[in-house]
């Protein structure tokens, strides 16, 4: 008898538990990745698909699937590259050789006397920061550039250069004291 | 004399000193030569820009406004003299980076003309918001150092309740003179100053703090109020300390209150002015003249006839030193502001602006201090004005540790450098906390920039499935309307298959029926002529 009541008490007790669970699972049900939208918030929109993916969010979504590794996005170099081994708990990995500094900032400009206004560089740019119609001069807007340099290839008269971004005395960063203090040699 | 009248209390850490202010203070401030050329950077203030008013080849004169704007946080610049803008182009400015700014070059005429001023002979017929109006028109910004426009500063919120206004005359650090002789020769100016800014807050009561190495700035002070019999405002000598004259140091003196870590002295009910700005107010408000001029110490072992000047902003650094007597065959370096929180400069050929107060000539050569590992000593935390971890604080930093970095409050370092003064290590520490903080600041404009390429990438993307879709739709939409005809045309032919007569069939059979009607004719009429 008594290991009837305890079968049917811890019946009820699961059937109660399952049909609470059940029930907080479609109540509180989160539309898409949140781990996605936190390392996407980490990656430096540029969209530039350096790393493979064909923009930041794709990456994003790759990195959470456990697909692509974090070191792959040259311009968020190692603070990006730190940044998401902090979030996912990961070890750090070193970046590629080449983009171990964290490159210069570029944005890109149109030489306008040789643009032909074909508007290919507009379809290509991610962020709409190039303005201008079919057979009209076209312009970069330097302050909405990412740096992508996604335009410059389907540019047909290579009217496309790449610019460093101008240090202004507001943006300029004092550097790092040379590293003076090593540890003293045992 | 005055400070057994008002109690003082003590701040944590600070440093004893050599002031050696006294080889700049020997004789009064000299009124510098009008140059030939004014270089006037546009940005000499923290806060937006203004925009241009003027152009190349106008004539202005002096006192006039030369950049506006509209944002809150900004202020005006002016022509310092009266001349012709020969350019408006980057020069080097007056900055550690030494790199260029967009600056307005005026070509003076000599004549040195003001424009017409607005004098304000009765102050409290006009009210707080008129006086700030005025403030602002002026260009004036905090001449201590900072640089932060003063009309915002006066301005600390309707809820915000100021007690006590507290006039910033410690000038604490070593060489800087200029606000020791401006408290001197023009005290009268400096009392009224501080007469306007106390109406415009209501503050119950001003203090006049001066540190007691300046007993000759205390006195004509004193001299100025017992003459007007002035009851709210009074001067307090305070112990010389650096740094005691950073704003959060001298209210813990004055009144050992502390200001919260991300608040601001309004918030505990004070306003803390310079010495310079509350004469700038004066002249700004009683005399309607903008901001234009400021007093400069030239001092240091490496220049001759060390003395403060009177400058016109724009004017080069290289023609101070030269009015003062030029550099000793020794000097060595140029610094913009005092030994412990100056930068150095590369040229002397960088114009004055707001907030430079000090150009200080070294003549040791540059010891280059062999830099020891960091042996947690422990002696830069108690110096730490701010009662900050300089310590922890370098490691941090040193490893880009920059979230923790600010978890240690990073950004309530004043950057007073007393933690690397004493550091027996002789390890740069402010050089590292400055590198941190403008990482951070890099960073931040960083991400806000990358939120900015999300939205507008996310939107392209809308917009290109949106387009897509449309697309989509007219192509379906242009099919239907093909099938829709190709159906009726074919329901069309269904209905009338037979009956339908092409005309030209019909009058080709007509043809032929007229064409055999005659030939039978033919036939019928030559078989009976035969007969």
């Amino acid at each position: 008898m008594s290991i009837l009541i305890a079968i049917i008490v811890l019946a009820t007790i699961s059937v109660f538990f399952g049909l609470l669970l059940g029930y907080t699972s479609v109540k509180f049900h989160v539309e898409g990745d949140p781990v996605v939208d936190k390392i996407d918030a980490l990656l430096p929109q540029t969209q530039c698909g350096q790393c493979t993916y064909p923009g930041c969010r794709p990456y994003a979504e790759a990195i959470a699937a456990g697909e692509a590794n974090i070191n792959q996005c040259p311009p968020g170099g190692e603070t990006t590259m730190l940044a998401l081994s902090e979030l996912l708990g990961i070890e750090p990995v070193p970046l590629d050789d080449e983009h171990a500094d964290a490159p210069e900032k570029t944005v890109v400009y149109i030489d306008e006397q040789t643009c032909i206004g074909c508007t290919l560089c507009i379809q290509a740019c991610p962020v709409d920061a190039i303005l201008g119609a079919a057979k009209q001069m076209h312009s970069i807007i330097e302050s909405e550039c990412t740096g992508c340099n996604l335009c410059i290839p389907p540019c047909p008269v290579d009217c496309i250069h790449i610019i460093p971004v101008k240090i202004e005395p507001e943006t300029w960063r004092w550097s790092l004291p040379e590293s003076t203090v090593t540890s003293p040699k045992a | 004399m005055t400070r057994s009248s008002h109690q003082l209390w003590r701040f944590h850490g600070g440093l004893k000193l050599e002031s050696n202010k006294a080889i700049s203070t020997q004789s009064p401030i000299v009124k510098a030569r009008l140059p030939k050329r004014l270089v006037i950077p546009v940005q000499q203030h923290i806060g937006e820009a203004g925009a241009l008013l003027v152009k190349k080849g106008d004539k202005v004169l002096k006192g006039q406004v030369i950049t506006q704007s509209n944002e809150y946080v900004s202020a005006p610049v002016h022509a310092s003299s009266s001349g012709t803008v020969i350019d408006i182009d980057e020069y080097p400015a007056p900055h550690p980076s030494g790199l260029n700014t967009l600056c307005v070059v005026i070509e003076t005429d000599g004549e040195d003309k003001w424009v017409e001023l607005q004098p304000t002979n009765y102050v409290k017929t006009k009210s707080p918001a008129e006086l700030r109006q005025l403030i602002r028109k002026a260009g004036i910004v905090g001449l201590g150092g900072a640089a932060f426009p003063t009309a915002v500063k006066v301005n600390p919120g309707p809820q915000a309740h100021i007690e006590t206004l507290i006039i910033n005359g410690a000038e604490c650090e070593p060489y800087i003179s200029c606000d020791d002789m401006l408290m001197r020769e023009y005290a009268t100016e400096l009392i009224s100053g501080c007469g306007i800014i106390q109406y415009m807050v209501s503050a119950t009561h001003c203090l006049i703090a001066v540190e007691d190495n300046k007993p000759e700035a205390v006195k004509a002070i004193q001299t100025v109020i017992s003459e007007q019999a002035l009851h709210t405002i009074e001067v307090v000598s305070i112990p010389t300390i650096y740094p005691t004259g950073g704003e959060k140091q001298l209210i813990k003196v004055l009144t050992q209150k502390e200001v919260p870590s991300d608040g601001f002295p309004s918030d505990i009910g004070l306003l803390v002015q310079n010495v310079g700005t509350a004469v700038a107010v004066h002249k700004a408000v009683v005399l309607g003249e903008p901001l234009i001029s400021r007093i400069v110490t030239v001092t240091g072992e490496g220049v001759k006839q060390p003395q403060n000047m009177e400058v016109l902003i724009g004017t080069s650094m290289s023609e101070l030193i030269e009015q003062s007597g030029g550099y000793h065959d020794d000097a060595c370096k140029l610094i913009m502001g005092g030994p412990m929180m100056g930068f150095t400069l590369q040229t002397d050929h960088l114009p004055i602006i707001k907030g430079c107060n000090c150009l200080l000539v070294e003549n040791k050569p540059e010891e280059t201090p062999a830099t020891m590992p960091c042996i947690r000593c422990g002696a830069c935390a108690s110096v730490c004005p701010a009662q900050l971890l300089p310590q922890q604080l370098f490691w941090m930093a040193s490893s880009k540790n920059f979230e923790q970095v600010q978890d240690y409050h990073l950004f309530d370092c004043i950057e007073c450098g007393c933690c690397a003064q004493v550091c027996p290590s002789q390890i740069p520490l402010v050089q590292y906390y400055r590198f941190a903080k403008t990482e951070i600041w890099s960073q931040e404009r960083d991400r806000i920039k990358s939120d900015h390429a999300r939205v507008r990438h996310d939107f392209k993307q809308a917009r290109i499935e949106l387009e897509k879709k449309e697309r989509a739709e007219k192509l379906r939409k242009k099919k239907e309307l093909l099938e829709k005809k190709k159906i009726a045309e074919a329901a069309a032919k269904n209905d009338t298959p037979e009956t339908e007569v092409d005309p030209k069939k019909v009058a080709i059979e007509a043809a032929m029926k007229r064409v055999q009607d005659k030939k039978a004719a033919k036939q019928t009429n030559n078989t009976s002529s035969d007969e």
